[in-house]
């Protein structure tokens, strides 16, 4: 592997030169492609109708879920763990729904979602500020803020309700133009170039990942350490806002329970998306992907008239396929 | 104890330094007294409360944590976490039901379920302890499958029916004497042989060492894939047994029975002095911790509605959390 590179990296071959590196740093991700592919390649064979369509239909029914994988992302490649997020989301699609329900209007509903945004960053301080003053580590303070937020999102509406302002439910159902374009897609592509590209072009998205590869090596070369944890919490917390309100906007309701798979499906696909769970590496474009290949698993165990409860077995099993195969390819790197 | 710390020097017994050691090595003083003035104040506020009846419906209760618990300690003792605990016990409970009608009736549907759970802790412990999967996601994953199938399992299982054995139902919510619950009977084995493992044999040991320094470890000769693939089967088997009592105790079997269990198993390991971090603390101050959590969640449900409970429950599994990092002076 090691020849190839260096008789591709020759002087005159720069383009090549820049693929074979790119495809070095990016290989877990263009696996993830490549194995979505194959996924893909599988669905229409037990579904001929399967068409692009139903790929954007797919991608659409995916997108709380897929910005609550990028909100995990950003926690965890800082070096921690948000076991919250899923009542983070059903108490701010609560508070959204019941205060549009109670001042309509399309005005004060813009008003309304600022709000509901300014809950989840609050959320996020509380979650980060927590872990980061008392201590506490980050699994054992999100286990209990679970049930806090969870606790709130009952005091503020006992029972599914609420509604949703028309322009909200209209920015995220249907499509633009052809029906290749769902709004959701674009939606997704709005809320995560406007954080998480900013992000990681900053000082702050370098601490991030500074602190999440080794805390004390950054500590000792001037990163703020507690700060840079405490805001990677803070944009966690947007990002479940955002993902709370999609919520309330596709389904036009607030529901205070939370949905129990969320947490686990998000820790799911930002593990496949190739963030480490130690902290440090990785981006959110793979989980995103990783939670539309999850989706497709089931999605296909359903074309194929397979009890859909296989399709959690299979979700599980390739889970930990993929990651005994990565940890393989690791363990032979590092012998290497 | 009392005169060999009274002869090391007057009140010097006092000092900070000194609470801060016993926090951290007998984590049980503490702990033993934050659940008597628990009971005091349950005591208190309604009085009349605290009983025969009482104490057994509680210990009833704990008793399930604390096995459930005990896999979340054990596990954590390395530096891991089990993860598929809830759905472990939960599948166990109701296979053990579907075979209430069939030939074999429910001892056979006993060994099946354990047979599977450490099936299933097996695989977990390969990922872990081989392949070296992060704990947290390998146990996920397993969680899943183990659900999946149980699901599965359900639909196969419609025409036959399912039922809660009498025998399961009398271990769990049984008395003996009118006082003394039943399920105690496999809880203190448990629990001693936990204790045992833990604080006598060689196993016990490796586990602390695993935790504590891997790297250590493994220079001084531990096979630590061994230990660990034995460890989450442990584990698997463990969640099994609670899910047996715990589906005898509500006489009810389902695929979601003991997931209420996972976040409170994990909270009741930490607030009996686990580390997270693994190669700290011990069983007994678990099974407090899941003392104190049951109490702690029957007490709330009586004087507060739904959402309020969740709030002070999560309020206090922070509080206690941050209040023994501060003292025992580890991050």
């Amino acid at each position: 592997m090691s020849a190839d590179a260096t008789t591709l990296g020759g002087p005159r071959s720069g383009a090549a030169d820049v693929l074979v590196r790119f495809a070095r740093n990016h290989a877990w991700t263009l696996g993830l492609f490549a194995f979505l592919a194959v996924l893909l390649l599988f669905t229409k064979y037990v579904n001929s109708y399967y068409n692009l369509v139903s790929l954007a239909n797919t991608a659409t029914s995916v997108l709380p879920l897929a910005l609550a994988a990028v909100a995990q992302a950003i926690i965890v490649m800082a070096g921690g763990i948000d076991l919250s997020i899923s009542s983070q989301m059903a108490l701010v699609s609560c508070f959204a729904a019941i205060l549009m329900q109670a001042y309509p209007g399309d005005l004060t509903a813009v008003g309304i979602v600022i709000l509901a945004l300014a809950l989840g960053v609050l959320l996020g301080a509380i979650n980060g500020g927590l872990i980061v003053l008392t201590k506490v580590p980050d699994i054992v303070v999100t286990l209990a803020t679970f049930f806090v937020w969870a606790g709130f999102a009952l005091l503020v509406t006992p029972k599914p309700g609420g509604a949703a302002a028309d322009w909200l439910k209209g920015l995220v159902v249907g499509s633009v133009g052809t029906d290749l374009l769902p709004k959701a897609l674009i939606m997704l592509i709005i809320v995560v170039a406007a954080i998480w590209i900013p992000l990681s072009r900053s000082r702050l998205g370098l601490s991030i990942y500074a602190v999440g590869s080794n805390r004390l090596a950054a500590f000792r070369s001037g990163v703020a350490v507690n700060r840079t944890k405490f805001l990677s919490y803070v944009i966690g917390g947007l990002v479940a806002a955002f993902a709370g309100l999609s919520l309330t906007a596709s389904t036009g309701i607030g529901t205070p329970v939370p949905e129990p798979t969320y947490v686990l499906i998000s820790i799911a696909a930002v593990v496949l998306g190739g963030v480490s769970l130690a902290g440090g590496v990785g981006g959110v474009f793979g989980p995103i992907v990783a939670v539309v290949v999850l989706q497709l698993i089931r999605d296909d165990m359903t074309f194929m008239h397979v009890d859909p409860n296989l399709g959690l077995v299979a979700q599980g099993f390739i889970l930990i396929g993929v990651l005994v195969v990565g940890s393989l390819v690791q363990m032979r790197r590092s012998r290497a | 104890m009392t005169a060999a710390t009274g002869s090391i020097g007057g009140r010097n017994w006092l000092r900070l330094a000194t609470l801060r050691n016993m926090l951290r090595d007998y984590p049980l003083v503490p702990l033993t007294v934050l659940l008597i003035l628990l009971v005091v104040v349950v005591q208190l506020v309604q009085p009349g409360t605290v009983n025969a009846n009482w104490a057994a419906n509680n210990l009833r209760q704990a008793a399930v944590l604390a096995i459930i618990a005990g896999c979340q300690a054990l596990t954590m003792l390395t530096g891991g976490i089990d993860l598929s605990v809830a759905y472990v016990a939960s599948m166990s409970g109701f296979v053990t039901a579907t075979f209430v009608h069939q030939p074999g009736g429910w001892v056979l549907g006993i060994v099946v379920a354990l047979t599977a759970a450490a099936l299933a802790g097996l695989v977990s412990g390969i990922g872990v302890g081989v392949f070296r999967v992060h704990p947290l996601i390998m146990t996920l994953g397993m969680g899943l499958i183990v659900y999946g199938f149980s699901n599965v399992w359900q639909l196969r299982s419609l025409q036959t029916g399912a039922g809660v054995p009498a025998e399961l139902h009398t271990l769990g919510a049984g008395l003996t004497f009118g006082v003394i619950p039943n399920d105690l009977l496999v809880f203190v084995p448990v629990a001693v042989v936990l204790i045992l493992l833990l604080r006598r044999t060689g196993y016990g040991r490796m586990l602390y060492a695993i935790g504590d320094n891997p790297t250590a470890a493994r220079l001084s000769g531990v096979r630590a894939w061994q230990v660990l693939v034995v460890l989450y089967a442990i584990s698997a088997v463990l969640a099994a047994i609670a899910g047996l009592i715990q589906s005898g105790l509500s006489n009810t079997a389902s695929v979601t029975l003991a997931t209420p269990y996972l976040l409170p198993s994990i909270a009741a390991a930490v607030i009996g002095g686990v580390s997270i971090f693994g190669g700290r603390g011990g069983y007994s101050g678990t099974i407090v911790g899941a003392l104190i959590l049951t109490v702690l969640t029957g007490f709330l449900s009586i004087i507060l509605p739904e959402p309020w409970r969740q709030i002070v429950f999560g309020s206090i599994v922070v509080l206690v959390a941050a209040a023994y990092t501060r003292v025992t002076g580890e991050s």
